[in-house]
């Protein structure tokens, strides 16, 4: 029972990750019927955003001590960030202690920005082309984002820490009476599937308790009655497209701690984050979010030792072959819609 | 699909009006005059990939070197038979380095256990490439569009992934697959311990070179590019024949609209399928060719940026071209090998006759583009086609030649109509 539990847990960080890059995709699918293979380029961009964000928070300077000394016995370089003068010293040194969460700040309308221009600059002229052309075009600016990226900061990963009261994990398995120690959990893997949560909601509930979301579902129903009512939808969906491209954005700066950021992490997650979209139906947002948890959580399973006694490397290919299984049983996927996408 | 029935065709020009009348080789007249063209550039594609003299200051833009030459005509017959598929049925595939990997695996096998000759290593990989795409598109073709893309991915990473773990058995794992003098060759005489196996033709080894010096210039003829551009030849030259062939009239009609040819009463799945094994027989023989070259596989190539890479060249050439795909593969293994080698100082020294702070800034501003950046340049140039060009370069080369054409034409007719109103007055 404990280890079924921990799988779960464990397979939760990785599902949150998959699911709001999913849920982007999705987005991004359902209002503009635009296929997005650049949507890995933008989770990365945001893991960068929150590297920039906390090397700005670092800017420093030196200057020398004359009253200490090295271990060389000149007098000692001191390095202080800017931030410790504005704020003084241990405030300062929170604040950088927490760079990650607070760079969300910061990517939010970084990743905004990033997204409508993508939208009116690029994706906007490939509405009428066949999805094939789509997908050509997003994944060679997936290329040329990368490669920015790889110039400005080179190819190794970057370690960007979490705060220091995430640090270290809890013992989940003493909390809800199991003995100690059967279940223990990074207090940052809990953060980031709560933080994975909340945007999920913020999202659905956007969509579905606002005037701005409503106009959005009618769009995505029907597009061409809404413009007849005179509704410039095409605007409303550019905002989509920024929001898409902000939640994977955000979904890449919370992920930094539990994996360093590189230049291919965004590709490595979008080849899964596509399997996990077409799993949960192309088209349909719970089908993505669940697919999403879903897939992860499999995924947790089949590295178990026990799993992997049996079927040896089965850790490795098991989101595909449960792909693969999906696809030809329910071909829409999991809550596809009808129509979508279909010849 | 339905989306590419209406602008998703992309006009092929091969199909001649005349592939009966005249013409050797069952080809029509058009079509001959490429394939000898495409003849010529093999043969003497040492030459032609070499214009600057050893130890100039461009020689390192020669591409006439073995190993690179290998990798232009292997991987043209890679991205011929892509196209078959995606250009003439528009099913894009993003897991078809799959086929090239197990190809690969398949031929160093039989390397392995039967000769170093290369001939039934390449046939292994054509027939093993094969079932294994058989069996692929036989699921794969259930679903169309981005679930067929999707599914050809899973299908190529889940290849990888067996690959590198659970069967290193079979294919080596990390460090991939080598030849050893211990292997079990049946049809050949014992290696003496220590030797390196080399692949051979009949005793013509494989790396076996003869170097010709007119002047400054070396010039290599290699036995393994050779019979790596006999292989492209015959590839291409099947590629014709399929395109102008009732059979590939069917698969373009597959492309344009399957709605209509299941009314007729024609399943689309038998030509699909066909297409599709044919198409993984290419990359099967590509993957042979690849292990009879250098005789080792790794399971990086099957990852699916190498699917991508096939995607590239095909689209970046033409799509349902014929000889697109071969163009875009010479060019992309061109960029990779070529201006890869560009670092900061062969710039400074192509720049240095300029002023000290122009060269300065001339060499900030290209850098980021050459040399380990190449690819923010290719990813920046397949946009570029995608856009503006969805024909790919030989649709740029249409276009060109129509554009001369007519400036050609009006000039004609401007000077028609002057000699008309000189005869008026």
């Amino acid at each position: 029972m404990d280890a079924i539990i921990l799988q779960i847990l464990n397979g939760l960080d990785k599902g949150s990750a998959y699911a709001l890059i999913a849920l982007g995709l999705t987005l991004i699918f359902g209002t503009l019927g635009v296929v997005n293979f650049a949507h890995g380029a933008l989770f990365m961009l945001g893991a960068f955003c929150a590297v920039t964000f906390s090397r700005l928070l670092q800017v420093s300077y030196t200057f020398t001590d004359a009253s200490r000394t090295d271990f060389l016995g000149n007098p000692l370089q001191v390095e202080v960030p800017y931030l410790y003068d504005i704020l003084g010293e241990s405030a300062g040194a929170a604040v950088i202690d927490w760079a990650v969460p607070i760079s969300i700040l910061f990517a939010i309308p970084v990743m905004l920005l990033i997204g409508v221009i993508m939208e009116r600059g690029l994706i906007k002229h490939f509405y009428k082309r066949p999805h094939a052309d789509q997908i050509l075009v997003t994944f060679g600016l997936a290329i040329v984002l990368q490669e920015i990226i790889k110039y400005f900061y080179g190819a190794n990963p970057i370690p960007t820490p979490a705060p220091d009261a995430f640090i270290g994990s809890f013992d989940f398995g003493a909390m809800i009476g199991f003995d100690a120690g059967s279940i223990v959990y990074p207090y940052w893997r809990m953060v980031y599937f709560g933080f994975a949560a909340i945007i999920i909601g913020a999202v659905f509930a956007f969509l579905r308790f606002t005037t701005f979301g409503m106009v959005v579902r009618a769009g995505m129903a029907d597009r061409e009655t809404v413009t007849l009512l005179g509704i410039d939808i095409d605007r409303r969906f550019t905002i989509m497209f920024g929001i898409a491209a902000a939640v994977a954005g955000l979904a890449g700066v919370m992920y930094t701690p539990i994996n360093s950021p590189n230049y291919h992490m965004g590709m490595d997650f979008l080849v899964l984050s596509f399997v996990v979209v077409v799993v949960g139906g192309m088209g349909s947002l719970p089908g993505a979010v669940l697919a999403g948890f879903l897939l992860g959580i499999i995924e947790a399973f089949a590295s178990m030792p026990e799993v992997l006694d049996v079927l040896p490397g089965i850790n490795q290919i098991i989101i595909y072959l449960v792909a693969i299984i999906v696809l030809l049983t329910r071909p829409r996927g999991l809550m596809g819609r009808k129509g979508v996408m279909e010849d | 699909m339905t989306d590419q029935a209406t602008d998703g065709f992309v006009p092929t020009q091969s199909k001649s009006k005349g592939a009966s009348a005249g013409g050797a080789l069952g080809l029509g007249k058009k079509d001959l005059r490429l394939f000898l063209l495409v003849v010529a550039m093999c043969a003497f594609a040492p030459f032609i990939l070499n214009p600057f003299p050893e130890g100039s200051g461009l020689a390192q833009f020669n591409a006439g070197y073995p190993d690179l030459m290998q990798r232009f005509v292997i991987f043209g017959i890679f991205a011929i038979g892509f196209n078959i598929l995606f250009g003439l049925t528009g099913y894009l595939s993003f897991g078809h380095a799959a086929f090239l990997g197990v190809g690969s695996y398949a031929g160093i096998w039989m390397m392995k256990l039967l000769t170093l000759n290369v001939i039934p290593a390449i046939i292994g990989s054509i027939v093993v490439a094969g079932l294994f795409a058989a069996i692929v598109g036989f699921i794969s073709l259930r679903r169309s569009g981005i679930y067929f893309s999707i599914l050809t991915l899973a299908f190529a990473m889940m290849s990888f992934a067996l690959a590198y773990s659970v069967l290193t058995p079979l294919t080596g794992g990390e460090t991939g697959m080598q030849l050893q003098y211990f292997d079990p060759r049946i049809l050949d005489a014992p290696l003496p311990e220590g030797q390196t196996p080399r692949a051979s033709l009949f005793g013509l080894e494989m790396a076996a070179s003869y170097e010709l010096e007119v002047g400054r210039w070396l010039f290599t003829f290699n036995a393994g590019y050779y019979i790596a551009a006999i292989a492209m030849l015959i590839a291409f030259y099947g590629s014709i024949r399929l395109f102008n062939s009732p059979f590939g009239m069917m698969l373009r009609a597959v492309k344009s609209n399957q709605n209509r040819l299941s009314y007729t009463g024609i399943s689309p799945k038998p030509y699909t399928l066909a297409a599709f094994i044919i198409s993984g027989m290419y990359a099967g023989l590509a993957g042979g060719l690849l292990v009879a070259m250098d005789t080792q596989v790794g399971a990086e190539r099957m990852f699916w940026t190498a699917s991508g890479e096939v995607v590239l060249m095909t689209i970046l050439g033409g799509a349902g071209t014929l000889i697109g795909p071969v163009l875009g593969a010479g060019f992309i293994k061109y960029f990779e090998n070529i201006v890869s080698k560009i670092n900061k100082s062969v710039l400074e020294g192509w720049f240095a006759w300029m002023p000290d702070w122009m060269t300065d800034v001339t060499v900030t501003i290209i850098y980021p583009f050459v040399g380990k950046g190449w690819h923010l340049t290719l990813g920046i140039l397949f946009m570029a086609v995608v856009i503006f060009l969805p024909g790919g370069l030989v649709q740029g080369g249409q276009k060109l030649a129509t554009v001369l054409r007519r400036d050609r034409k009006s000039k004609d007719a401007e000077r028609d109509a002057a000699i008309q109103r000189q005869a008026g007055e």
